[in-house]
């Protein structure tokens, strides 16, 4: 099974979420000045969505700063989206913004901090998605 | 000697969560002229009496919390800021709850006849569920009391207390009716999506400040608190939307937001998923353009991989 790498603001919302996947994972740190993580196998990232009403902004900095790493960037596999439907349009446009830009799916979206059903979900759907995924590189 | 008095400085930031939400609300910025509601005019004349009275009187309900929030609630949290920069992001979120305020006025100016808005408003003032709700949380605005109660109570009125209402105008919207009016309205819950979102931060800020013993006073108090509205929540319900059918459709969109309510505030949901099974048609109105596509729920039509363009470093120097 590949890795876990999340962000997560100060508001604790991923980070919340990630917990209760009761997965080992990395986290992304919320000061510039923090060290980013390094993974040295196959991750999902799990990102939370920063849009204004405009789409602007979707992916948080520290996010874009780790992606910008072409050895992180390698490793990559599929984003999990976090964000609040009340955003309408621009609900976890993170994701979508990753997915383009990085060539990988989107495997799941959640608000907030997610709930039950969106854990089991996402543990389930990614014991299928590491199953089927080759962990050696190309 | 006198204490100074302090200029707010932006450029010194002791928090930058203030700052976000700053530029977030400020960005999100409008006005109900801005919507031309007046296009729903024909489509206002294809509902039947009994429709048009349900819809004035929900949006006077909706009229009185915002006026709550805009006059007693936001101004009642300011003098419990940690940061002048609260203080100021407060003030934009007690303007913006009057431009809610002033937006159903709107909605009536162009929609309805004076009588049956006059009526309404009568209406507003004496439904006791819809005066128990607002008395309850003004309870917790008053001078004196506990200022994370207030932001508990706060982040309920935010995030949960105006979702009976606004399910209607959703589900008008998911049957192609008075659009533009749903269109206002979720401006409306953009706004107060991070309105709960940024109180309930500050409120979890102040919380990790307290043994666990108050941690856990205050968890009961909001546990206990949302149980009382919800009890009121519904009564009211019922009482709008059984005559058209709605009630337990409008009850499960209920348990969603009262379980992101206390997610605002860092806590776990208290409704179980299978309460929460909101109609798919409320939840494409409320995200219309964002069509639940993605990988682990082999769901959608939407979705494409394969198209994409190797990416180079430039692309991630937004």
């Amino acid at each position: 099974m590949g890795g876990l790498v999340y962000y997560s603001s100060a508001s604790g919302n991923t980070a919340r979420f990630t917990a209760r996947l009761g997965l080992p994972a990395s986290r992304i740190p919320i000061s510039p000045q923090g060290d980013m993580p390094e993974p040295a196998l196959p991750y999902v990232l799990i990102c939370p969505t920063y849009a204004d009403g405009q789409g602007r902004g979707a992916v948080p900095k520290q996010v874009i700063r780790f992606l910008n790493d072409p050895d992180r960037r390698a490793l990559l596999r599929g984003v999990i989206a976090a964000g609040n439907r009340n955003f309408g349009a621009t609900f976890a446009l993170a994701g979508r913004v990753i997915a383009e830009k990085c060539n990988v799916p989107v495997l799941y979206r959640f608000e907030l901090s997610g709930s039950d059903l969106d854990i089991s979900r996402v543990l389930a759907g990614l014991e299928k998605f590491w199953g089927t995924e080759c962990l050696t590189m190309a | 000697m006198k204490t100074p008095l302090r200029a707010i400085n932006w450029n010194r930031l002791q928090d930058e969560k203030d700052l976000e939400v700053w530029n977030r609300l400020t960005v999100n910025f409008w006005l109900p002229e801005k919507v031309p509601l007046s296009n729903d005019v024909q489509s206002w004349a294809t509902l039947r009496p009994e429709e048009r009275e349900l819809t004035i009187r929900v949006f006077t309900g909706l009229t009185l919390l915002d006026t709550v929030q805009n006059t007693i609630g936001a101004p009642s949290m300011m003098p419990d800021a940690i940061t002048p920069h609260e203080e100021a992001v407060l003030s934009n979120i007690a303007f913006m709850e009057a431009v809610h305020a002033r937006s159903y006025s709107s909605i009536f100016s162009t929609l309805c006849l004076t009588k049956e808005v006059d009526e309404a408003f009568r209406w507003s003032e004496e439904n006791p569920h819809l005066q128990a709700k607002a008395r309850l949380i003004l309870e917790e605005y008053k001078a004196g009391s506990d200022p994370l109660k207030r932001k508990i109570a706060s982040v309920f009125l935010e995030s949960f207390l105006f979702y009976s209402g606004f399910y209607l105008p959703m589900y008008w919207s998911s049957r192609a009716k008075l659009t533009n009016t749903a269109d206002l309205i979720r401006l409306i819950i953009r706004d107060e999506a991070v309105h709960g979102y940024y109180i309930g931060y500050k409120y979890q800020r102040g919380l990790e400040k307290l043994d666990a013993a108050r941690q856990q006073e205050l968890k009961d108090f909001a546990f206990s608190l949302i149980f009382d509205l919800y009890d009121i929540e519904q009564k009211y319900t019922a009482e709008l939307y059984d005559g058209i059918g709605l009630t337990e459709d409008v009850k499960a969109f209920l348990h969603y937001n009262a379980n992101k309510a206390l997610q605002n505030l860092g806590y776990e949901a208290l409704f179980p998923p299978q309460a929460c099974e909101v109609n798919p048609a409320i939840m494409a109105a409320l995200s219309p353009d964002s069509e639940n596509h993605d990988f682990f729920s082999g769901s959608g039509s939407s979705y494409v991989i394969g198209k994409a363009v190797a990416t180079e470093d430039d692309d991630w120097d937004f």
